[in-house]
């Protein structure tokens, strides 16, 4: 090809791109409507979940609910959601353990610690802040919100750098190690968007975790909130989180 | 002032090159290209459409309403089918599917129910160790409606010590009539009569002399004709609790 030719096939190019780009959207457009369920309005919702620590009964139903649910790893040390059990001493001492990391329940009741003044469990998950630290990091916008308020990672855009895994003040976020991506819990967002409940509340025997949609006027969430004293964890990092905790101990970090 | 035709030229020319890249930027390269949103919207089907696993309690209510109604009126009313059927969607999209599993055993129901200091208080729950180790939790307690048994129970009520003391024995699930005869005005005027004791070998032979059929007496069979030579049984063993020591 000489040089005249070159500059020809070049200023033939050009136009032909922007036309194929100008089409390209529309029918791009329609695919994606298309696979959205059309009744669903992501705008009208911004979901939230309500945890009552009084109610927790350490059973890790939940735990194991979510992974069966959402493909989890069985190993117990990756989950999207688990319990912690702290014990705060005489001394004013906190000490936390987290049970869902036990592969099974022990055989026989640990004896009980005299200098324990007061022990509960206190479920974690995904606290989906309204300003997430995660999504900030993320280096090829893998991460994001939606707009009903579930942040969510893009398994084909995520590189795996760990960078959100870090930046997550409530250790919430792990390493798949089948997809080498980065995994949360997500409220079950393939469950929610069909009106079910998220499996850990769906399983929960005492109904310690309340899901709900915070946009609702009668929701039960909204009435959880209005009805309880809410704590959230870390309120000074101005995550702003919408897992809601009621009667939560002074201790709870 | 008249610029030299060199400058004119250049000026052309870098003209054109700052028009062809704002022409890319903003015309022929997609603003996909630019703006993670679509990249999103796409995340977002695809998270939607992942499989659902737990049917939910509505699911299973539409075929097992009876069961349902069950457990609604009982203590166990808060807690969904889920919870130890373990997760159903299967099963609730095509009833023929594999049916979710009944769980029976104790350990399944000690992981609610036994012992813990950070449970809440109030909340029910068992020593495993004293609580009849050796029963299964549904030998008394329904799992829909787990009512604890009324008090007092058949012998328990007066003999209870006994009772306790078999709870623990590997004969607990033996019970007191496969021993003991017992009348019926036994229960209003216990003195007038007195339930049968057993007389001799033979009634401990029916379970553990060789050719039992009871495979719960399997580890202890013994030669009737060898063992113990002229002795009853119970002058060696308690019956009521047969691995301890007389």
């Amino acid at each position: 090809m000489n040089k005249r030719e070159f500059l020809k096939d070049a200023i033939l190019f050009f136009p032909a791109a922007a036309t194929l780009q100008a089409l390209a959207p529309a029918a791009e457009g329609s695919a994606e409507t298309a696979k959205t369920p059309a009744d669903y309005d992501a705008t009208r919702h911004w979901y939230g979940m309500g945890v009552d620590v009084d109610k927790c009964i350490g059973c890790n139903r939940c735990v194991e609910a979510c992974k069966a649910e959402n493909d989890v790893p069985e190993e117990p040390f990756f989950f999207r959601t688990w319990i912690e059990r702290y014990q705060i001493h005489e001394n004013g001492e906190t000490t936390v353990e987290c049970i869902s990391t036990r592969a099974a329940p022990p055989e026989q009741a640990e004896p009980e610690d005299p200098s324990v003044v007061r022990t509960f469990f206190v479920p974690k998950l995904c606290n989906q802040c309204a300003h997430p630290p995660c999504v900030q990091v993320c280096p090829v916008g893998a991460t994001f919100q939606t707009q009903d308020g579930v942040v969510l990672v893009d398994a084909e855009r995520c590189i795996g750098c760990r960078y959100c895994i870090q930046a997550c003040p409530y250790g919430a976020r792990y390493l798949n190690p089948k997809t080498r991506t980065a995994d949360k819990c997500t409220f079950c967002y393939h469950r929610i968007t069909e009106g079910l409940l998220p499996a850990c509340v769906e399983v929960c025997p005492t109904e310690a975790r309340i899901f709900g949609d915070l946009k609702g006027k009668a929701d039960r969430l909204v009435r959880f909130h209005r009805v309880n004293q809410i704590s959230v964890l870390k309120p000074d990092l101005n995550t702003e989180p919408k897992v809601l905790y009621a009667k939560l101990d002074g201790e709870v970090r | 002032m008249r610029l030299p035709e060199q400058v004119k030229r250049l000026g052309f020319v870098l003209a054109a090159i700052v028009a062809m890249v704002l022409l890319l930027r903003f015309v022929i390269l997609p603003p996909s290209m630019f703006s993670a949103k679509p990249h999103q919207a796409a995340a977002v089907v695809r998270e939607m459409a992942k499989p659902v696993h737990h049917a939910g309690v509505a699911a299973c209510r539409e075929c097992h309403e009876e069961q349902f109604q069950e457990k609604y009126g009982g203590a166990h009313r808060k807690i969904g089918c889920e919870n130890c059927h373990g997760p159903s969607a299967a099963h609730a999209a095509d009833e023929n599917a594999e049916k979710p599993p009944r769980p029976r055993e104790r350990e399944f129901c000690l992981r609610c129910h036994a012992y813990d200091a950070a449970r809440p208080n109030g909340f029910p729950q068992v020593d495993p160790q004293q609580h009849n180790p050796r029963k299964k939790c549904l030998s008394c307690h329904e799992a829909h409606d787990p009512v604890p048994p009324k008090n007092p129970q058949e012998c328990g009520g007066c003999h209870g010590r006994i009772e306790r003391t078999k709870a623990l024995s590997t004969h607990a699930l033996v019970a007191c009539a496969t021993c003991h005869a017992v009348d019926e005005r036994h229960m209003t005027e216990p003195r007038l009569a007195l339930p049968t004791k057993p007389g001799s070998r033979e009634v401990c032979g029916q379970c553990h002399a060789p050719g039992s059929t009871d495979p719960a007496a399997s580890k202890a069979v013994v030669d009737m004709a060898k063992h113990g030579g002229t002795y009853v049984c119970w002058e060696c063993h308690y019956a009521h609790l047969p691995e301890g020591r007389k």
